[in-house]
């Protein structure tokens, strides 16, 4: 999908602080994610990914700083506002499946929640979630602790696809997953974009899932965002982190992984 | 998602061909139902081009209607309709078209409830055979520790010792001193209708020496320790943390259980032997202030109790200890990967070392009355 900058940010974030004690996380950053595109998030470990995606979704109050959805700000005092969680699915770094409900149960809870459907329909709908992601059926009757770590991943995807969002949260989706399952990731969160307009936030590592689904990518460092782009203009930036993160060994490969797979298309 | 106008399907002239219209999302969900499930034969055709907008929840339903495989084929022989809709239809259709069906439920009527008691009944001998496998793993690992003085933790002994012994003085006293008054009373209104209330002392005297002061202490520690020890442990289990050590060739229950199980079986004597005397405090108190006995018979009643009644008690404290820090140490061990079942086997620690210390106190009673204790 060719990105339309004109459709203008769903979400902006504004001189956002974030402090744990004398640590600061955050000093003065802004991000803007634009409708319909897939930010990739990156950053080295404590580089504050995990806390930026928290405080947009209201998990984590930040100490200062402002994040406005569609040019009027959140209130995520209390509780997260509903304004966003009503149109949000999140993705969480261990699943966070609920541990005492099926998987099925997971699915249907928002559905009969949130939705309102009775139980024989948001099973039903439950069941399409568990095979988009491309898990079987008959997992739908088990428990999360006799799920593999590939399962829960793709089960917290069908989770966070249940009341149909078009903002999707993913905290590092493909972590933990087979190269096989990683790649049918990615092009399940792309078909799923491009057929729904979803607009993703996506905290990753992979850079295989970098240069495939990401129509930009936002660099976090030294309490702000360093540098957001298109990868190729991110990656040739001249910072020694960066350059070190693109071009690395696994950066290079990923590169002409994906440089050969554009040819061939 | 802003959407206005519920879809509908409308059958065309020739009753084979049907048209969507309308929004077909999550929003008109139920709606959309009532009427795909109106439609009593597959329709050959649908025409999709009306769809205002369309979700994977209305995409499932066109998918029942006319077939996942069926589906697949009209979004790929419609090319009027936008690209990124039909990758939607088409992912859909094929997440249905080799869908299979929900597996049945857990059934939960009264011949699962049978089939329950019985699993529950094979499950507890399996659990008492395991608990004395475990109790040997322990005992044969003290035997390993003691004869290395190097493998002596002295540092996690204290530590436990502090948080199950030390910071448990306040609770055990106060619940000993407040059964000690109340027991008083009782003895002050039974005997005292047999004009012999100046025994209630006695009474008092006895039951915490002999009983309660051991055993009051043991319920507080089930309550307080094994739930302690089997969530420590058990969300250790969950992290990987004993795993990790056993993959370093250490030993999970000479660094984890062996501390906790020497600190409560050195440290509940000791609380019973305080117990005894809040309970005596509390039971005196009673008898000073109401029952109106002087302080020299109180005095008296109490060194005239033979010492074996009070060793009877105490030597029972170590048995207690040894179960309720054994059982916690156990149920940490079998607790899984999850929060729910952390918490199972945290229920099921406290009520097993209750359960056990019971059990062994009215055996060792019947005993120790037989032996003429």
């Amino acid at each position: 999908m060719v990105m339309d900058t004109a459709r203008g940010a769903l979400i902006e974030v504004s001189g956002l602080s974030n402090r744990f004690g004398d640590h600061r996380v955050h000093e003065n950053l802004d991000l803007s994610l634009n409708k319909g595109e897939i930010l990739g998030v990156v950053g080295g470990s404590g580089s504050g990914k995990s806390v930026l995606l928290r405080s947009i979704i209201g998990l984590h109050e930040p100490n200062n700083g402002r994040i406005n959805l569609e040019g009027a700000p959140l209130d995520h005092r209390g509780a997260p506002d509903p304004r966003l969680t009503r149109r949000t699915g999140v993705l969480f770094q261990r699943g966070a499946l609920y541990s005492s409900l099926t998987l099925c149960e997971n699915i249907s809870l928002p559905l009969r929640e949130k939705a309102g459907l009775g139980k024989a329909d948001a099973e039903a709908l439950a069941l399409t979630r568990i095979r988009l992601t491309g898990l079987e059926a008959k997992t739908a009757r088990l428990y999360p602790e006799a799920l593999s770590g590939g399962m829960v991943k793709r089960a917290a995807l069908a989770r966070a696809l249940a009341l149909d969002p078009d903002l999707l949260f993913l905290d590092e989706p493909t972590a933990g997953l087979d190269p096989i399952s990683a790649a049918a990731f990615d092009e399940l969160i792309l078909t799923l974009r491009d057929a729904l307009g979803l607009t993703v936030f996506l905290v990753t590592h992979d850079l295989d899932t970098l240069h495939r689904v990401c129509d930009r990518v936002a660099v976090l460092g030294q309490g702000h965002v360093m540098t957001i782009g298109t990868l190729d203009e991110v990656a040739n930036m001249d910072d020694e982190w960066i350059r070190a993160y693109f071009h690395g060994a696994r950066g290079r490969a990923a590169m002409r992984q994906s440089s050969t797979n554009r040819e061939s298309a | 998602m802003a959407g206005t106008e519920p879809g509908q399907l409308q059958r065309a002239d020739d009753g084979q061909t049907l048209r969507a219209t309308g929004d077909w999302t999550l929003t008109h969900y139920s709606a959309l139902r009532r009427s795909t499930r109106a439609i009593s034969s597959a329709p050959t055709q649908v025409v999709l081009d009306g769809i205002q907008h369309l979700d994977t929840a209305g995409a499932t339903l066109l998918a029942e209607l006319v077939g996942g495989e069926r589906l697949r084929q009209i979004a790929g022989n419609s090319p009027e309709l936008p690209e990124a809709r039909r990758a939607l239809l088409i992912t859909v259709a094929n997440a249905m078209a080799d869908c299979g069906t929900l597996p049945p439920e857990t059934r939960w009527g009264p011949l699962e409830l049978l089939a329950r008691m019985g699993k529950a009944l094979t499950d507890a001998t399996a659990k008492a055979r395991l608990l004395i496998g475990f109790i040997g793993a322990v005992i044969a690992c003290a035997g390993r520790c003691l004869i290395s003085p190097r493998r002596w933790r002295f540092t996690a002994l204290l530590h436990h010792m502090e948080t199950t012994g030390l910071n448990a003085v306040p609770i055990v006293a106060l619940l000993t001193f407040a059964v000690g008054a109340v027991i008083a009373y009782l003895g002050a209104t039974v005997l005292g209708q047999f004009g012999a209330s100046v025994y209630t002392i006695d009474l008092v005297a006895y039951s915490f020496l002999r009983e309660f002061g051991v055993l009051i202490t043991a319920i507080v520690m089930a309550g307080r320790t094994a739930s302690a020890f089997t969530a420590h442990i058990g969300a250790m289990n969950a992290n990987e943390e004993l795993d990790a050590l056993r993959a370093q060739g250490l030993d999970p229950v000479e660094l984890e259980v062996l501390p906790r199980v020497l600190a409560v079986v050195l440290v509940l004597p000791m609380l019973s032997f305080i117990a005894v005397l809040a309970g005596l405090g509390g039971g005196g108190l009673i008898a000073l202030t109401v029952v109106d006995i002087p302080v020299s018979r109180f005095i008296t009643a109490i060194s005239e109790v033979p010492l074996n009644h009070f060793l009877a008690g105490l030597v029972k404290a170590p048995f207690f200890a040894f179960l309720i820090a054994v059982i916690g140490c156990l149920e940490g061990f079998k607790a899984g990967g999850s929060a729910r079942s952390v918490g199972v086997h945290t229920t099921s620690s406290v009520v097993q070392s209750i359960f056990v210390v019971i059990l062994l106190d009215a055996l060792a009673a019947m005993y120790f009355m037989e032996i003429g204790w």
